[in-house]
């Protein structure tokens, strides 16, 4: 493609979109825009985005699948690579149209105010986001160069760590209580229920006292046998999962509300005819529905219009009227206190679902059925199976309830069943590396078809046991 | 305005290829990955039977990077088109696309397929070093008094004309001359300076001149191979059982070929009769009719008789039938076979019954485990998955084989 425009035409929109940006009143980080070619474009988004990024060779794999996915066509770039640090820091793809150009200007500004008012990103530090990232790969390219070390031992810690990592708590806005804290409410719910001396003695014994989902972290506290350096790479992968975690969180309401604003800026900017008519279809590619799978472009964008929607009583032209000043608090409000499963539950109404043709789809016999729509009966359902399963919802939670089984330092995991079983043959694989980090069994307790299954991994390997458990298949059974 | 802007720099792309190291260590891992599977890539069709420079494009199930997820088939909600009802069909279950999303949280365990580039010859070596072979340098080859020539190796006083080396010869008359004419001088310094006729110039060789061509015996020592693939084609033999044989023939070829400088492929199709024929009638012309085993080994000693004197070649030998043969013929066979295993270094009977056929006739596989040669092995292969591990059994024995000659350098034949 032929640019037809230079650097300076960019300063020029971008000091136009600026302006825009806080004439309605967003509040952003500064921003950076570094202009870039495709190849270093997939170079940012394996490293998501950070400048610079400890080494590991799944990089490497998702670089190559980008690439293969990129060159065969099958899937492009993405306008936009924007990380939550400050300064913003975005990527340009020198090759887009300028039409591209300023619409992702102006779509990353939307990502920056998100990233600096979300509550769930205020724990992420962003203003040195950039630095610590650049630390952890200091660090951990020290260890690999360290004869003692070396690259083997590093990446088998970091393989496990991976596979761990986004075992950990989901709300870190809820301060998580502190040991003492658990055991007193432990002692006092003791207490109230009557228990013995004895087994009041038992919970101090007892560790950890209430679930643990911190995964790697309890490991890196509790295994005395790992050296300093092991911990260190524990904390650092725990740390990047942490730094990932409200991304994951805001996938819907981050890109709806930056898409929000992008139409709105491209709209104000009185854009000449040409790059104007490009950007009407540049915006439908990127808020279309997806079908088969869901658009978070669309669904975010569709929920925000709704909610304007209602307070105005009328849908607006987004084209021509401006937004009016007095909902603007109130969704600058949303865009602070909610994520995507909160922004879901409050917002998604049966209208907005049936417009966005939402269903529930089903496995029968090798095809995906619709078994539910956004109809009067079932659009309750298929909504809260979409909160369930967004996001973190993705991820099974499973939490340390034992450090100490049998006295052997057995460590028992518990999956939290709701409905949805884990695929074997992952969980048996994870379960082989947090043995590896733990150096000693490790147990896990999940559901199965309906009874309970345990799986064990031990210097003998992997063991399973499945146990009958209020299976209408028992009674057929006990007549033999 | 807002933001600072850093430009373009093509600089930048070589900064930028900082996915490099962690691409590298990738590769590094699918190629570890590419030797653990070495058997399923070695069944694949495609390698079989082709040459040893051309790259093989080997695909690679993608190192998963494993979490606990939930399994593919739970119920999930997506979008559709507009106007979604109950009961329509969205898709095929078990063809998920892709990671969700920016690949973070990688979770739907579909497979990635990585191709590496590889060629035969890399693939060659990665099997036998799945074989764990001992070193093949140190291994004693039954090696054969090639050529018996001689090299010149220095030079000797005394010797016969022809060997004369006339450039020595010359050089030492001249320093004899040289050291002559010293002597002389010094003898009549400045004496008359006589007018010298031709004849007392001239200074003729002398026997002490002479020198000749030493001469020390070299033998080179050769190491030629056959391998003799002796093939039942009956009407029995289809397509699958012909391709198991075909890739048990194109190991144990490229094994032997490592193994010694020149390799010779012999093909022998038999029915009721046997004729050598080449590689392609062999794997591919449909045969029919009866089987008489006998016949196949009986055209193989031929051929070795004729051609590949066993005191010179190296002879290996394999057999691939589906087993069914003449009660009448088994008593030949076995005289044969018996024969054959005298002549070869490794002999050895397989037995294709891919699962599911129905074996009928007569089962060698049972005579042949009573048949007694240190250099003969059967094995039975039952599918693709089973050539690999059947083969290093089959080497099993060589390499037994080739630690016993060791201690016993007389043997070396």
């Amino acid at each position: 493609m032929v640019r037809n425009y230079n650097l300076q035409d960019l300063e020029k929109w971008e000091e136009r979109i600026f302006e825009k940006v806080q004439e309605f009143g967003l509040d952003c980080y500064p921003q950076e825009f570094e202009i870039c070619d495709h190849i270093q474009m997939l170079g940012m988004m394996t490293y998501h985005g950070m400048p610079s990024h400890y080494p590991h060779w799944s990089f490497g794999k998702s670089f190559e699948r980008t690439k293969t996915l990129y060159d065969y066509g099958v899937q492009g770039i993405p306008y936009e690579m924007v990380i939550n640090s400050n300064p913003c820091i975005a990527g340009l793809m020198r090759d887009n149209s300028l039409c591209l150009q300023i619409l992702t200007m102006a779509h990353v500004y939307g990502h920056n105010d998100f990233f600096k008012n979300n509550f769930t990103f205020s724990h992420t530090r962003a203003d040195r986001t950039i630095a610590r990232f650049k630390a952890h790969a200091d660090r951990i390219r020290s260890y690999i160069e360290d004869p003692s070390i070396g690259l083997k031992a590093v990446e088998r810690i970091l393989d496990a760590a991976h596979s761990l990592s986004f075992q950990c708590r989901r709300n870190q806005a809820v301060k998580a209580r502190s040991g003492e804290q658990q055991l007193s409410r432990a002692l006092k719910a003791a207490e109230e229920s009557g228990n013995s001396e004895q087994e009041i003695e038992k919970i101090s014994h007892k560790f950890p006292l209430e679930p643990e989902e911190n995964i790697l972290l309890f490991i890196r506290d509790h295994n005395a046998r790992l050296t300093e350096w092991e911990k260190d790479l524990l904390t650092i992968v725990h740390e990047e999962a942490l730094y990932f975690q409200p991304q994951m969180e805001t996938k819907i309401i981050n890109e709806g509300w930056a898409c929000y604003w992008h139409r709105e800026i491209m709209n104000s900017l009185e854009l000449p005819t040409d790059i104007h008519m490009e950007f009407l279809v540049r915006h439908n590619q990127v808020v279309r529905p997806i079908p088969g799978d869901i658009n978070p472009y669309n669904i975010g964008l569709a929920l925000w219009d709704r909610i304007e929607e209602k307070e105005l009583g009328k849908a607006r032209d987004h084209a021509h009227d401006r937004q009016p000043a007095n909902i603007r608090e109130l969704m600058f409000e949303i865009r602070e206190v909610d994520r995507d499963t909160s922004f879901i539950r409050r917002f998604m109404d049966r209208e907005t679902m049936e417009k966005l043709d939402l269903f529930q789809a089903e496995v029968q016999q090798n095809d995906w059925i619709v078994s539910k729509t956004a109809n009067e009966e079932s659009w309750q359902d298929v909504k809260n199976l979409l909160i369930n399963s967004i996001g973190l919802g993705a991820i099974p939670r499973i939490s340390i309830v034992d450090g100490d089984c049998d006295g052997a330092r057995t460590l028992k995991l518990v999956h939290e069943f709701d409905g949805r079983e884990l695929e074997a043959s992952y969980a048996e694989k994870t379960l082989e590396h947090l043995y590896t980090l733990w150096g000693r069994k490790v147990l896990l307790e999940t559901r199965m078809k309906n009874s309970v299954a345990r799986y064990s991994f031990d210097d003998t390997g992997l063991t399973m046991t499945a146990e009958m458990n209020e299976d209408p298949a028992r009674a057929y059974f006990s007549h033999w | 305005m807002g933001a600072v802007f850093r430009p373009y720099s093509p600089s930048d792309s070589l900064q930028s290829d900082r996915t490099s190291g962690d691409r590298q260590r990738h590769k590094e891992k699918l190629r570890e990955v590419l030797k653990g599977n070495i058997a399923d890539v070695i069944s694949e069709q495609s390698i079989i039977g082709r040459d040893s420079d051309q790259i093989i494009k080997v695909p690679i199930k993608g190192i998963k990077e494993y979490r606990f997820i939930y399994g593919q088939n739970q119920p999930r909600v997506a979008q559709g088109n507009g106007g979604t009802e109950e009961g329509q069909v969205v898709g095929k279950a078990g063809q998920e696309q892709g990671d969700g999303g920016d690949g973070k949280a990688g979770n739907s365990p579909g497979e990635d397929y990585y191709e590496t580039d590889v060629t035969l010859e890399e693939l060659i070596d990665l099997m036998f070093e799945d074989l764990e072979l001992p070193d093949l340098e140190s291994k004693p080859l039954r090696a054969i008094e090639a050529e018996y020539t001689h090299k010149r190796s220095g030079t000797k006083r005394v010797g016969i004309r022809a060997h004369l080396d006339k450039k020595r010869t010359a050089k030492s008359r001249l320093r004899r001359k040289f050291v002559q004419e010293k002597i002389d001088n010094a003898r009549q310094p400045l004496e008359e300076i006589k007018e010298t006729g031709e004849e007392e110039n001239r200074f003729p060789f002398n026997q002490r001149d002479f020198r000749y061509h030493r001469h020390k015996p070299d033998i080179r020592y050769e190491s030629n191979a056959v391998v003799v693939c002796i093939m039942d084609t009956s009407g029995s033999m289809n397509v699958m059982k012909k391709y198991l044989a075909r890739s048990f023939f194109f190991l144990l070829y490229q094994f032997v070929r490592l193994k010694y400088q020149q390799t010779e492929l012999v093909f022998i199709a038999h029915d009721t009769i046997a004729r050598e024929v080449n590689e392609d009638d062999f794997f591919h012309r449909g045969e029919s009719g009866g089987t008489m085993i006998s016949s196949g080994y009986q055209k193989a000693l031929e051929v070795i008789n004729d051609r590949y004197d066993p005191t010179l070649w190296n002879v290996y030998a394999f057999h691939c039938s589906d087993g069914d043969n003449f009660q009448e013929d088994i008593p030949r066979t076995m005289e044969f076979a018996k024969k054959l295993s005298e002549v070869c270094n490794l002999f050895g009977y397989g037995e294709i019954k891919p699962e599911g056929t129905v074996a009928w006739g007569t089962p060698m596989l049972e005579k042949f485990d009573d048949f007694e040669a240190e250099n003969f092995t059967t094995v039975c292969i039952t599918g693709k998955a089973d050539i690999w591990p059947k083969f290093k059994a089959f080497l099993q024995k060589e390499r037994e084989r080739s630690t016993t000659i060791h201690a016993d350098p007389e043997s070396w034949g």
